[in-house]
């Protein structure tokens, strides 16, 4: 096993992700164009959760297929939120029930 | 097969691909991929129940961020207890993988001590599966469901540590035998990556 690196670069790591966190929060308190906010917001999460999984959970140090592997649900979820689309066009009828529903024309 | 290649077969156990050192360590990581779909499942169809709903609150108006991002906070740190007691085992440091494993045990159940803390308040406020005093009841629903199938992954993380602890504790671990401890560390760098997302995507956005 690789244990050459040091506990020094999960401390550093850590620092990292307390930035990346408190950055989060300020995005999402600033009143920031919807799509921009969810744009920055994702893109951190996701550069967080890499972080994670690449050195907490030593993704960095192994084999690049068990990446591979590792990467697959975050394209399956993708490709997931895509083919949900044509139903985000659902609206409510009535407001705070789940009667009468419509979808807009495609 | 002939002789020398079976008693080849029988004295040699087949290594794992991809993490030839343990067959745990890449069943673990099959299990965590599979968790993954979970909850990008559950995540995904948070985000369409969300945009096709027309009176959905804005979260940050009706859950405690400041509280959460603490909880974030806490898992992250827990993490690095517990990359830090894996490390203390790899030198044998039976102590110091005691203190770091209960240490990232206390932050796991200080987080669900948080998450309590918060549902409670949120439940006094009349916020349930179907209730919603701020709009869509699936606001409720799916906060619930989200939260609570993350917070079912901490207590079982944390009682998968406690065990690790445990059996620590008996010397069972070394720096040449210390496959478990990785592997449950695989699973508590999950539930800590999870959180990150289910922060982002239920609490922030």
């Amino acid at each position: 096993m690789s244990e050459e690196h040091s506990e020094a670069l999960y401390h550093w790591t850590f620092w990292y992700l307390l930035v990346l966190t408190v950055v989060e929060v300020v995005v999402a308190l600033l009143s920031l164009p919807v799509f921009l906010k969810g744009l920055l917001l994702v893109i951190l999460a996701l550069w967080k959760a890499a972080w994670v999984a690449l050195y907490f959970m030593h993704l960095r140090f192994e084999r690049k297929t068990l990446g591979v592997i590792a990467i697959t649900p975050l394209l399956i979820c993708v490709f997931l939120v895509f083919m949900l689309t044509p139903d985000l066009g659902a609206t409510n009828k009535t407001v705070g029930s789940a009667k009468q529903v419509t979808k807009t024309k495609p | 097969m002939s002789e020398a290649a079976a008693t080849h077969a029988h004295a040699e156990a087949y290594e794992s691909p991809l993490t030839p050192e343990s067959w745990g360590k890449l069943g673990m990581w099959v299990f965590l991929v599979g968790d993954a779909m979970s909850f990008g499942t559950l995540l995904a169809s948070y985000g369409g129940v969300r945009f096709g709903s027309a009176d959905w609150p804005h979260p940050a108006g009706v859950l405690g961020i400041n509280l959460t991002a603490a909880m974030t906070l806490l898992l992250i740190v827990s993490s690095v207890f517990m990359v830090k007691g894996l490390a203390a085992i790899q030198r044998n440091d039976q102590t110091g993988f005691r203190k770091w494993i209960g240490l990232t045990i206390l932050g796991g159940v200080l987080f669900l001590a948080c998450q309590a803390y918060e549902w409670t308040h949120l439940i006094h406020r009349d916020l349930g599966f179907t209730s919603n005093p701020w709009g869509a009841p699936l606001f409720g629903t799916t906060f619930f469901i989200i939260t609570g199938f993350h917070g079912m992954h901490v207590t079982g993380g944390v009682i998968y540590l406690l065990c690790i602890l445990l059996r620590g504790m008996s010397g069972v671990y070394s720096a040449s035998n210390y496959n478990e401890v990785e592997i449950a560390g695989l699973y508590w760098h999950f539930v800590d990556l999870v959180w990150i997302m289910v922060f982002t995507f239920v609490y922030l956005l």
